[in-house]
């Protein structure tokens, strides 16, 4: 099938490439012609009119959490998908806490496969140690060879120094990162940011130094393996300014950021409503001056969502007792076009990066190309769009948002990848 | 004049009137309290559940006389936290307790934001009996009545709150109540539990206890809450006996007047020695009778609101 996308601004930071006002020719979802096209061609294809649009190398999400296999309830390959192609993104690294953990190959296969025939990409990320454990090296060569792109105990960090650094060590042959959810354990076990909104709600609380420790050991151990530590959803000023640090000394550290770590501050906490529940806890006013500073400044290498579904009545529970996380895949380019775009934080090449180019470049995963011949991966986005997030058209089976019923402006209004095309709400394969 | 809210849910923010009306409420029913039948017929036809999910036996008592001397139907439900993650969710609990067409629910949980939660969830007038570490509003009514009652005033006076202000739910809605009415307040206790920000309430740290006998009119002793880990926030009971507990020598030492206030119940030896505990400074049996006086003007004030 032959379309044609029209009027389109190509945009692709990487390939130097700034195009207004093109058209772009797809035939069985390959680029066939860019700009240059007959008369011919308008009457063979579909054509879309997205006067306007940006067509941008298609959104990777480095940091989703599929829940399958084990609480496919809550989350399937499948819906998670689905919540990544309604987001806007072509690419998805999921992350390995499930039930059992991604640990073996066989686990890689069955993730693999039931993503088989998506647009969207799906990458796992392997635990670093079995079971995420911390006590024994997971089969990393095996898993890289099935296909991790990466490994992580998240949910916890590496729990142990000298775990880490044979980690550290092991994964240099690959050369894959280490993704570190940076919190001490025996810091652990809060339900909020420590500070003066913990003191004032009477809850337990997480002190942002339990974060800062871990980032701190995680730096020196890179510096000392040379192996590659990824920083996840890195949530404390003084964490931010850990990484600048490290990447000034040329280690081989990178971070992410998710959007309520750069939207939202402990503050929403005091209505007790367990959409505001996650770990890393949401923090201060000051941390995300610093994680904004970050962004800018390229200290903050990508956006990731942390999307962890959670059922409503796990979620329905005593502040103190309902699990942490929250859906990030829908809302994640409408909080990032909202909140550092259309505020004047980043501009539209920096997104690209953030959200397209590092996340793949950090994992190995190829960036997509806009040349003839290749298969399309587009998103293509709407950047002025006004709209209202709504959990009940999310495509993801939980509903844990707190961002349900806000004005957002910008989002992604159709994602192309594998020869499929995600539009209007439904699938159209090319 | 009615309360400015149709819950009872914490000190924060309820405004002084609101206080202040409580208080006098209370010393009329503290007068039914001193009557041959302690009983009138105030709330007769509401029904108040007493739904406790930690362990009490004062306030749950305290409450109960209180709905019984109102004359309302009174039903207790007490149940262990420990199995959160087993049966009944606590939102289908109170489901279904509401089916039953109930009034009142007075909450203990130990977790904290319960009751408030409460209030989303259904209709009832939702009186906090203490949440987690949170708050526990009617303790602090109960203080200051006792306070009042005592000295004949609350504003302009110097609380210093002792102890284990980390773990407790009394400090809290003590801190908010007192400085509503005009009070200096201020907590003494090892530095590892003090919560962190505290002085931004407005409230003075001390460490030293003498220093915060000699500063204060009034000591608000807290028991040491073996039971949530305090035990790991100080060396030994011992060494918090020596450097924070109130004995007999200090009170002397200061050469002053002061009143001793405990929300009970006592760890004799630990925060309060037994010469304190049953010496001539202290009113800890009156705030126990207070308790039910407070709690019932609690009950009638939301109880004839509607």
């Amino acid at each position: 099938m032959k379309i044609i996308l029209n009027d389109i601004n190509l945009f692709h930071p990487e390939q130097k490439l700034n195009k207004k006002n093109t058209t772009v020719l797809l035939e069985d979802g390959v680029i066939s012609k860019i700009g240059n096209l007959k008369p011919s061609d308008f009457e063979e294809s579909e054509v879309f009119e997205f006067a306007g649009k940006y067509v941008v190398p298609g959104f990777f999400d480095m940091h989703v959490h599929l829940r399958e296999p084990g609480r496919e309830d809550e989350e399937t390959v499948v819906t998670g998908c689905n919540a990544a192609a309604n987001g806007g993104f072509t690419g998805v690294a999921c992350m390995p806490n499930t039930q059992p953990a991604i640990d073996s190959a066989e686990t890689i296969y069955l993730i693999k496969g039931h993503a088989k025939t998506h647009l969207v990409d799906v990458y796992p990320i392997a635990a670093a140690t079995v079971g995420r454990e911390g006590e024994v090296l997971s089969p990393m060569a095996e898993l890289f060879e099935a296909g991790a792109v990466g490994f992580s105990d998240d949910g916890v960090a590496i729990k142990s120094a000298s775990i880490l650094r044979m980690v550290l060590e092991y994964s240099q042959m690959y050369d894959l990162p280490i993704i570190e959810h940076c919190e001490d354990q025996t810091l652990a076990g809060g339900a909020m940011n420590e500070g003066l909104n913990s003191t004032l709600l009477g809850l337990p609380a997480i002190p942002s130094v339990a974060e800062d420790l871990i980032v701190s050991r995680d730096i020196q151990m890179a510096e000392y393996t040379g192996g590659k530590v990824h920083i996840a959803h890195i949530s404390t000023k003084n964490a931010v300014q850990l990484v600048r640090e490290a990447k000034a000394k040329g280690f081989k550290v990178t971070a992410e950021v998710t959007p309520h770590h750069f939207s939202l501050i402990d503050d929403t906490v005091k209505t007790y409503d367990t959409n505001f529940k996650m770990n890393p806890p949401l923090r201060t006013q000051d941390d995300v001056d610093a994680i904004i500073e970050g962004l800018k400044d390229g200290t903050l290498d990508c956006i990731a969502s942390d999307h962890a579904p959670h059922s409503i009545e796990e979620k329905e529970e005593e502040f103190q007792y309902a699990p942490n996380g929250i859906l990030g895949l829908e809302t994640e380019i409408g909080l990032t076009f909202s909140e550092l775009f259309h505020k004047k934080i980043l501009e539209l090449k920096d997104i690209v990066e953030k959200l397209s180019i590092n996340p793949r470049r950090i994992l190995n995963i190829p960036v997509p190309k806009f040349n003839i011949g290749q298969e399309a991966n587009f998103t293509i986005l709407d950047t002025d769009v006004v709209w209202t997030v709504d959990v009940n058209k999310f495509k993801s089976k939980s509903k844990n948002s707190p961002f349900d019923k806000k004005l957002l402006t910008g989002r992604a209004i159709a994602v192309i990848n594998n020869r499929k095309m995600f539009y209007n709400d439904e699938f159209i394969t090319l | 004049m009615p309360l400015s809210s149709r819950h009872l849910l914490g000190l924060q923010g309820v405004p002084k009137e609101d206080i202040q009306l409580i208080l006098d409420t209370a010393n009329t029913f503290k007068e039914v309290l001193a009557r041959p039948i302690k009983k009138v017929p105030t709330l007769q036809g509401k029904t108040i559940v007493n739904l406790f999910y930690e362990s009490s036996t004062r306030t749950r008592i305290s409450f109960e006389l209180a709905e019984k001397r109102l004359s309302a139907d009174t039903v207790n439900f007490s149940l262990s936290t420990s199995s959160v993650k087993k049966g009944e969710s606590l939102k289908d609990t109170v489901k279904n307790i509401e089916a039953m067409k109930i009034d009142m629910i007075i909450i203990r949980h130990s977790a904290a934001g319960t009751p408030f939660y409460l209030t989303k969830i259904c209709d009832a007038n939702i009186i906090n009996a203490g949440d987690g570490t949170h708050e526990h509003p009617t303790q602090a009514l109960l203080d200051m009545y006792s306070i009042r009652e005592k000295l004949g005033k609350i504003e302009g006076l110097k609380v210093c709150i002792v102890g284990d202000i980390l773990h407790s739910r009394v400090a809290l809605s003590n801190i908010f109540g007192l400085e509503t009415m005009g009070v200096k307040v201020s907590v003494c206790g090892p530095s590892t539990m003090i919560p962190r920000q505290i002085e931004e309430l407005g409230v003075d740290v001390i460490y030293n206890i003498d220093e915060a006998i000699q500063e204060n009119d009034i000591l608000n002793v807290l028991r040491i809450q073996l039971e949530r880990n305090a035990g790991e926030n100080f060396p030994s009971l011992r060494e918090y006996a020596k450097y924070f507990g109130i004995t007999k020598e200090r009170l002397e030492k200061s050469g002053k007047e002061i009143l001793i206030l405990h929300p009970g119940p006592i760890n004799r030896g630990v925060e309060i020695s037994s010469e304190v505990a049953d010496g001539s400074n202290q009113i800890i049996l009156d705030q126990v009778t207070n308790g039910v006086a407070i709690r019932m003007a609690v009950l009638y004030l939301l109880g004839t609101l509607n």
